[in-house]
């Protein structure tokens, strides 16, 4: 195949449209796409945070609460808090695409994609859950 | 309901105009009448100037997409009567330069459509005295739905990587090559895994989803795009840990 078609030449004035710096905010799921993209900088925190809650641990009691206030500020927490809804938004889309992404074959028939969905979700649950029990329930038995 | 509605057509005439324009048209608006129904009456009636591609009137030939009220549409299958009172802005499809008035320059995706080999490719021809090559119903269902693709662009015009980034392969492209990789008939997997695993491939798309919301045929190119990431995740993995072009095979198997 060519590499232009060779009528090329001859319509030398095609229009071309710039795409706007706010096309993004033309229609909700481009905009859901940026959010998403964006999520990924607040994923980024989270690791550093869990990284400086492990290391704070491991300096002892006091680097600990040093920690531990140091959370409790209310920027710390604003923070935090809209870092939970990016990853929560990071992980529905993730567990939402699953199902696209993978397919899934028992004897010759394809499993429907939202049993995909449901066993990514329930295992989601299960181990937040397991999680969960360990640090709260746990440690208090 | 009215009788009829107003049109806003898109109007770029390349030996005058420096950017388009809109003109209006009044047309007869029916319970059965389409947007394309309504641009032919503009063509027969009221301005034999306006251009624009249309073939069958029946969302098969995938000729006539454009911008209706800024979705990107196949106008044979777009009501007028679903815009009434109207106005009906009608424009070219987005993200592809326009020639002249509604009709947009296409090369671009036909040059990268051939690059993905959408045909059945064989390594072993066998002899026309064995057959032809049989499929179960299960093995048709594999690549069924991304067959039903009638090239109609829509989904490129929806895409806003395409747009920011011209050299992505794209939606369609990449569908109708998992049409062909998914086909029990096919063994030119391999092949294609070459030109979709380049960053201009499957690695451009970020998931957007809107070139699945637009498609008129339920083809789902979004899931093509997900599903072929995986595939070519996991030749780079096997292909790292396998000897040499084995993870390749594995995967073209395994598409």
């Amino acid at each position: 195949m060519p590499d232009r078609a060779l009528y090329t030449p001859h319509h030398p004035r095609w229009l071309r449209h710039r795409v706007s710096t706010w096309w993004w905010l033309g229609r909700w799921s481009y905009f859901a796409f940026i959010l998403r993209e964006l999520s990924s900088i607040f994923i980024a925190w989270f690791v550093v945070f869990l990284l400086l809650l492990v290391r704070a641990i491991g300096a002892g009691d006091m680097a600990y609460r040093q920690f531990l206030d140091w959370s409790g500020r209310p920027l710390v927490l604003v923070v935090n808090v809209v870092t939970l809804l990016f990853v929560l938004l990071h992980a529905v889309t993730w567990f939402n695409l699953a199902p696209k992404a993978m397919v899934v074959h028992v004897g010759s028939k394809r499993l429907p994609g939202a049993l995909i969905a449901i066993a990514n979700y329930g295992a989601w649950v299960v181990v937040t859950g397991g999680i969960a029990w360990l640090l709260l329930g746990g440690t208090n038995g | 309901m009215a009788d009829r509605i107003t049109m806003e057509v898109a109007r770029y005439r390349p030996e005058a105009d420096d950017a388009a324009t809109f003109e209006r048209y009044e047309v007869p608006c029916g319970p059965e009448w389409v947007v394309l129904d309504g641009l032919n009456y503009v063509k027969d009636r009221l301005d034999g100037t306006l251009s624009y591609r249309w073939s069958c009137r029946m969302g098969i030939c995938g000729s006539c997409g454009m911008t209706v009220n800024g979705e990107p549409r196949l106008t044979c299958a777009t009501f007028l009567s679903d815009y009434a009172p109207g106005p009906v802005r009608v424009e070219p499809l987005g993200n592809f330069p326009v020639v002249r008035d509604l009709v947009v320059e296409i090369s671009d995706f036909l040059e990268k459509l051939g690059k993905v080999k959408p045909w059945l490719v064989r390594r072993d021809e066998r002899p026309l005295s064995e057959g032809e090559y049989r499929q179960t119903p299960d093995e048709l269902e594999e690549y069924k739905q991304f067959s039903m693709c009638i090239n109609c662009m829509l989904c490129y015009a929806a895409c806003p990587i395409y747009g920011l980034d011209p050299t992505f392969i794209g939606p369609a492209a990449i569908a109708l090559a998992q049409r062909y990789n998914l086909d029990s008939r096919d063994q030119g997997a391999d092949e294609r895994l070459e030109v979709l695993s380049e960053h201009e491939g499957i690695w451009g798309c970020t998931f957007v989803g809107e070139c699945t919301t637009v498609c008129p045929k339920h083809v789902d190119p979004a899931g093509a795009i997900q599903r072929y990431k995986l595939t070519a995740a996991l030749a780079s993995l096997k292909s790292l840990v396998l000897p040499r072009g084995a993870g390749k095979e594995e995967a073209a198997r395994n598409a």
